[in-house]
């Protein structure tokens, strides 16, 4: 017993809050890649997990294509379209106030997702698991489906790749550079905008991974973006703007702590994470891994 | 010979007058109101809109000689919106009776202005019990459901199926609290025994934490006292977490053939619902729901064959009427008996409350399952009179005085 809570009830619902905390993970990452490297508050990343979700069922309904495919064929579109929308408008938008960003990609998302609804409706549309995934395990505390036990798996495959990209590589090193001081890192013959381009591309793929990882889980529809953006953005806030590592950690904590709300108050769970982002902007303005500025 | 010009200008004029008083400008109108875009637009929605159609044409698309016209549009789920569609309807648009109106509080501001301008309004979407309660009129009738009969008939119904321990996960606001505080009367006289709830945001997306809580209790049944996508996703989460495969029911306290179809037979297995129509009962509702199938590309809903009963009911009364004044036809329609492919033998109750029959549903399996749409066991019959309120207690001032 824990606080009342029996200990299996409180393992069952930390594997939850860690099934959770993986999409945020996800998408607080990419949100972080984003803001880090283009200091661009990317408020289209929601939008952009819906179209991954999306992607993912018109791939199936349409071409026949399965999960494993969309895995792959969902950051490659969306990628493509956050490139395009990189060059064609965002980039233009670097010179001025951070503000012009985020009302470009606001209003990016708002239009986005209206015209999904236009055409497909407000209310969700089922994707089935693919069938290697089906099916639960007892772990005798509970019953894990299986699909959410890869969520787990893939979310942290992915972000411990994402980290080692931009932390540990030659590439990456390049990229921080090119941020940092970009006349520089042009002067050594480096396409400078390419470089930018590729790294909205990157965040906009990893919104469309999290979108075709959730589509199982929850249904498919236009608003599954706005519901969550918010909540990813408080993540981002909370572990530290721009920090990759911190994004990643504080999704996970922050999933758990939600998950534990549940048992204890559930009426507040959907408060909480604001909560603490507002104790950890208190006492810790930077964020828990965020440099000071 | 002026004379006689001036006797048979008035004569004429007198004629034109009495027509004029059996039916209204000559032709009846019914608008059918209701959510076409939004979340309950499935359930309602285009399809009632069919269904009052083919009301009309099985009447033969006329009433006293005259032409009947369905117009149709949407709430959007607003009060405020409904009214002034209602309010332009009434006032100039010559429509005669508003039907189906989705949403309860659309339905109750709806009702009450119709009500001032002495118009029928013939409720099939909206649940709650206070249209035929408190804000009942003498021109109103609520047709399909309330909430008071989902409450006795899943409640009372499942607790006699030996689900006699239950915990609800209730949606938090006050559909979900009074939806629970029903049920939770229902079970307790039945003998049954509440053993906790938790209570979830509205448009919860995840309720994996909220399962495990209800699998925790131990309860035989889940109840969800929640509607729409909350509902469906609770349903589906419910089976990826081996709640239903372990032994534990959901019951769903709102919850159409709609729903069902959306969620599919290996999500929804097992679960019990209340509806008061069900395609698959007899004869007489094969064929109805078999014509609107062919129409629409599904089987209706409560709502949507409430809504042709409806139709098909205001029409015949204003046939033995002789009349479309509301005053008589209201009256017609609590004085006879109802008989279609929606409602058996059904009186109407002073309040307004058709009183027919609903029923308990249990979904199949998919191996039980013969072919589309064959969703239900039907595992008991509620006779009106038990699962509606009493009229004398349900706060009518008709039937108090």
């Amino acid at each position: 017993m824990i606080f009342g809570i029996p200990i299996q009830a409180f393992m069952g619902q930390i594997l939850i809050g860690l099934i959770n905390g993986s999409f945020y993970a996800l998408l607080s990452l990419g949100l972080a890649v984003i803001f880090g490297l283009l200091r661009v508050i990317n408020f289209a990343h929601g939008a952009q997990y819906m179209l991954g979700a999306f992607v993912a069922l018109l791939a199936l309904n349409w071409l026949g294509l399965n999960y494993w495919f969309a895995l792959i064929l969902a950051p490659l579109v969306v990628g493509a379209f956050g490139a395009l929308l990189e060059r064609t408008m965002l980039s233009r938008l670097y010179q001025l106030d951070h503000l012009y960003g985020l009302l470009f990609t606001f209003g990016l998302a708002l239009t986005l997702e209206g015209t999904m609804r236009w055409y497909f409706g407000a209310s969700g549309q089922p994707y089935a698991a693919p069938a290697a995934l089906t099916g639960a395990v007892n772990l005798g505390f509970m019953v894990l489906p299986i699909y959410r036990g890869w969520v787990i798996l893939a979310s942290l495959i992915v972000c411990l790749a994402v980290w080692a990209l931009i932390e540990k590589t030659r590439l990456g090193a390049t990229l921080r550079a090119a941020t940092e001081n970009p006349t520089l890192v042009q002067s050594f013959g480096i396409n400078v905008p390419m470089l930018l381009t590729l790294t909205y591309a990157l965040g906009a793929g990893l919104a469309a991974i999290a979108g075709v990882l959730a589509a199982p889980i929850y249904q498919v529809s236009p608003l599954m973006g706005s519901n969550i953006i918010i909540v990813v953005f408080a993540v981002v806030v909370v572990g530290g703007m721009g920090s990759i590592m911190g994004a990643i950690v504080t999704g996970y904590l922050l999933g758990i702590a939600e998950g534990l709300t549940k048992v204890f108050y559930p009426e507040a769970s959907n408060i909480v994470i604001f909560v603490i982002m507002a104790i950890v902007l208190i006492l810790r303005p930077a964020g828990l891994f965020g440099k000071e500025a | 010979m002026k004379f006689l010009y001036v006797t048979a200008a008035t004569a004429a004029l007198l004629a034109g007058t009495a027509t004029a008083q059996e039916v209204s400008d000559g032709k009846v109108k019914i608008g059918i109101l209701n959510d076409q875009s939004g979340a309950y637009s499935a359930l309602g929605g285009l399809g009632s809109v069919e269904a009052a159609k083919m009301a009309v044409e099985e009447a033969g698309g006329t009433v006293l000689g005259m032409p009947v016209e369905i117009v149709a549009a949407d709430h959007q789920n607003k009060a405020d919106v409904g009214s002034s569609i209602a309010r332009e309807w009434l006032d100039a648009g010559q429509v005669d009776a508003i039907m189906d109106l989705t949403t309860s509080s659309v339905a109750l501001a709806v009702q009450t202005l119709a009500g001032e301008r002495n118009k029928v309004t013939m409720i099939t979407g909206g649940g709650t019990t206070e249209l035929t309660g408190k804000a009942c009129t003498p021109y109103s009738f609520h047709w399909a459901y309330d909430t008071h009969a989902l409450a006795v008939g899943t409640g009372s119904a499942v607790v006699a199926q030996g689900g006699d321990s239950w915990f609800f996960l209730t949606a938090d606001y006050a559909f979900g609290y009074s939806l629970e505080e029903n049920t939770t009367k229902t079970v307790e006289a039945a003998g049954g025994q509440v053993l906790g709830s938790v209570r979830h945001p509205l448009n919860t997306t995840d309720f994996s934490a909220f399962l495990l809580q209800a699998q925790a209790s131990g309860a035989k049944v889940v109840g969800l006292a929640s509607a729409g996508t909350d509902t469906q996703n609770a349903i589906k989460q419910a089976a990826e977490f081996g709640l239903t495969q372990a032994g534990q029911n959901m019951a769903g306290l709102l919850l159409m053939i709609s729903d069902v179809h959306g969620l599919g037979l290996q999500a929804a297995q097992g679960l019990y619902l209340t509806e008061s129509y069900y395609w698959d009962r007899d004869d007489q509702s094969r064929d109805f729901g078999n014509r609107y199938k062919e129409r629409t590309g599904a089987m209706p809903t409560m709502v949507q064959a409430g809504t042709y009963s409806a139709v098909l009911s205001y029409l015949k009364a204003i046939e033995a009427a002789g009349s479309d004044d509301a005053a008589k036809v209201s009256e017609q329609l609590k004085s006879m008996t109802i008989n279609d492919a929606f409602a058996r033998n059904a009186t109407v109750a002073p309040n307004g409350r058709l009183m027919s029959d609903v029923f308990l549903m249990q979904v199949k399996s998919p191996e039980e399952s013969k072919g589309e749409w064959d969703y239900y066991h039907v595992r008991a019959t509620i006779p009106g009179a038990e699962a509606y309120m009493n009229p004398a207690e349900s706060g009518c001032p008709l039937v108090t005085g």
